[in-house]
């Protein structure tokens, strides 16, 4: 049976993988999606940040003997707390000014972070193998399903899940919420509003780090995976609307599969092919396909 | 007006006459290459290291009576930057020889630039036989290996030994099309097919959905004609996604680098073919280990063949007392090469430096006894074999 010129085992095939490929965008876009709908900030250290996670988990095997699973917890809390960090020390200076200084402090650092790593590690990286438990695979007949790739999909759905439902659905969430658009307010309510900014930059940075605990088996761990990825997460998150939490999970599985499509039916253009998706959806939404109208 | 005239015209002769020996006594040596992408490990900083050995080893074993200076610089990987830089330096600070230009796009756009500047190419790091084919020059030299001789060695050795049905994986650019293109060839010529190939774009992070095409093909071998971080990342997830071992992954272009990078574990038994391997002798092991003083890793053979050019270039300067550009490129070709890193090396009319390649094979974890103890050589592919003949060559320079 052929769909689309492609017979339908090879095409089943390829969506489970853009599947799996979208649900790490969805993690991805998601800290950059919370970082931004919350606090205003544009985040470019995203990537960077995300690949301190997966050094993290490799530096923490080779030094420390940490295992996978420990690393999945752990790693995501210290680099949590570097964010937390890095806000208060430099970013709290710039809310009050221009988006723009943002994006430039955290693109430096993100510069600043690729660049030592790659001095001690260089580009090719190294190797981090798959916890023993996740290692092999299922046929799933239509194509061979490593199991950590499958992982890799439950574990990314449910933090993503998880998040959203924290900011959408608990008091915590919405108190978070209500500090960001009226911040004069809730802080006369008494209630702490910078504690709450840096625990949220804070979180949004440990969901980074998450993203490349999970990244690490998966590809090699070298100091440019965050800048490969990053400008496409920013692709996701503005396709998605800027703000919203739901709309960069749901854009991030949708993105992930319609790349996977292009590398079927047109391979050399499925790098480009979510930049084209994002002028689209610009030109006629520019708020994004989620987002809120300005 | 007339005398104002006589006078402006002596001087221009009087200029012009000076030319005749080296440009204001300093020989600049540009170094173009790699420094943060995919390939810096392969070339990048450990060329500018090859480099400055070879110039400090110039200095104090000629003795020279013109100084030797040293630029360089990261060419990210883009042509257009990579052209920029070239001509900056041959327009305003006066550099020779702009060397390494690892990426054959990069190498592409310089050659043409050092042509029209009247400057010489030594091109170390990257791949594509079209350097010395379509676009072929009477500046540029080719030196340490192209895409025909390393696909010639490994494709035929895998086809032979029973590897006939391939599907290819290909950087979607010059250099990926150029290897799949060689392979090719060779594959078909010696029993074999092609069944496919699938094109990823430059440079790649994952290929999943490639290799899941890969193996549908139903073929016995997958020829990744892709280099550094993308072959690492495919040799890996092939393994990840049990395309291996039913299926034989083949690196047509693989470096020491790689194989360290990836484990013995994940590469044992894949078949490369390689221009130089640092334990080869004494003579290659002893000029390994002064390099993994400075670079803390041993040398690929892009790094190694950067220096033997390099001192090749300055060798043939010395020689002559000039650097003017194609007396130097008429004594480079007139010698031939014999240092640690190539044996019974010479440079053809196409600017191809031919000289032996050694076919590889990687060996067990077990068989390995020291640190980047990688290889087995299975054979020694002498000059005359390993690279295109010139019988069937493209290029304009050969008298056909």
């Amino acid at each position: 049976m052929e769909l689309l010129g492609i017979p339908a085992k090879a095409l089943f095939g390829q969506l489970l993988l853009g599947l799996i490929n979208g649900s790490f965008y969805a993690v991805l876009s998601l800290g950059l999606a919370v970082i931004f709908g919350l606090l205003n900030i544009i985040n470019f250290s995203h990537g960077a940040l995300y690949m301190v996670g997966a050094f993290g988990a490799l530096l923490g095997l080779n030094y420390l003997g940490m295992n996978y699973w420990v690393a999945l917890v752990l790693v995501p809390l210290a680099v949590g707390l570097l964010g937390i960090l890095i806000e208060r020390t430099m970013l709290k200076h710039l809310y009050k000014l221009d988006h723009l200084y943002g994006l430039l402090l955290t693109f430096g650092l993100a510069l600043i972070a690729e660049g030592v790593f790659r001095y001690y590690f260089g580009v090719s990286g190294e190797s981090y193998p798959a916890p023993e438990a996740l290692q092999g695979g299922v046929d799933l007949g239509f194509m061979y399903l490593p199991l950590y790739r499958g992982w890799v999909v439950v574990a990314s759905l449910l933090v993503c899940g998880a998040t959203w439902y924290l900011i959408e659905r608990t008091s915590l969430g919405a108190t978070l919420r209500a500090a960001t658009e009226r911040p004069e307010l809730v802080q006369a309510l008494g209630i702490n509003v910078p504690l709450m900014v840096t625990l949220t930059y804070g979180g949004g940075v440990a969901l980074a780090a998450f993203a490349g605990v999970l990244a690490a088996p998966v590809l090699q761990v070298n100091p440019v995976m965050g800048s490969n990825l990053i400008i496409v997460v920013f692709a996701v998150v503005v396709i998605g609307g800027m703000g919203s939490i739901a709309g960069s999970i749901v854009t991030g599985l949708g993105l992930g599969v319609v790349e996977g499509l292009t590398k079927v039916v047109y391979p050399e253009a499925s790098a480009v092919v979510i930049f084209v998706i994002m002028i689209v959806v610009l030109l006629f939404r520019p708020a994004g396909l989620f987002g809120k109208q300005a | 007006m007339k005398l104002k005239t006589i006078a402006l015209a002596a001087t221009l002769v009087a200029t012009g006459a000076a030319q005749a020996q080296l440009s204001d006594n300093i020989v600049r040596v540009g170094v173009l290459t790699d420094l943060s992408g995919a390939y810096s490990d392969i070339a990048g900083k450990g060329t500018v290291v090859a480099t400055q050995m070879a110039i400090a080893d110039f200095i104090a074993k000629e003795k020279p009576a013109f100084k030797v200076e040293m630029v360089s610089a990261d060419h990210q990987n883009k042509g257009d930057v990579a052209a920029n830089k070239a001509r900056e330096w041959f327009e305003r600070e006066k550099v020779d020889v702009v060397s390494e230009l690892v990426t054959t796009s990069v190498a592409l756009a310089v050659q043409k630039i050092a042509k029209e500047k009247n400057k010489i190419a030594l091109i170390s790091g990257a791949a594509s036989t079209r350097i010395t084919n379509e676009d072929c020059n009477d500046v540029t030299v080719h030196w340490t290996y192209d895409t025909y001789s390393v696909a010639n060695g490994t494709a035929k050795a895998v086809t032979k030994a029973g590897g006939k049905k391939w599907f290819f994986l290909t950087a979607d650019y010059a250099f990926g099309h150029s290897l799949e293109k060689d392979a090719s060839e060779v594959i078909k010529a010696n029993g074999g097919e092609v069944l496919g190939a699938v094109r990823h774009p430059f440079p790649g992070s994952d290929f999943s959905s490639f290799l899941l095409k890969a193996q549908s093909s139903g073929a016995q071998i997958i020829g990744l004609a892709n280099a550094g971080a993308d072959t690492i990342n495919s040799i890996k997830q092939a393994a990840e996604f049990g395309v291996t071992p039913k299926q034989q992954l083949a690196g047509l272009l693989m470096f020491v680098s790689d194989v360290h990078s990836l484990g013995l574990k994940t590469t044992q038994g894949m078949y490369l073919t390689e221009g130089f391997y640092w334990n080869l002798n004494e003579e290659t092991r002893a000029w390994s280990k002064r390099f993994f003083e400075q670079q803390k890793r041993m040398p690929t053979m892009v790094q190694a063949g950067q220096y033997s050019s390099v001192m090749h270039y300055l060798k043939a300067v010395k020689a002559i007392g000039s650097d003017d550009t194609q007396k130097v490129m008429a004594q480079m070709k007139k010698t031939p090469v014999n240092d640690f890193f190539a044996k019974n090396g010479s440079i053809r009319a196409d600017g191809r430096m031919v000289h032996d390649m050694y076919l590889l094979q990687v060996k067990k974890p077990a068989e390995s006894t020291t640190p980047w103890d990688y290889y087995n050589v299975v054979a020694t592919i002498p000059a005359a074999d390993a690279f295109q003949p010139l019988s069937g060559s493209k290029c304009a320079l050969v008298k056909q």
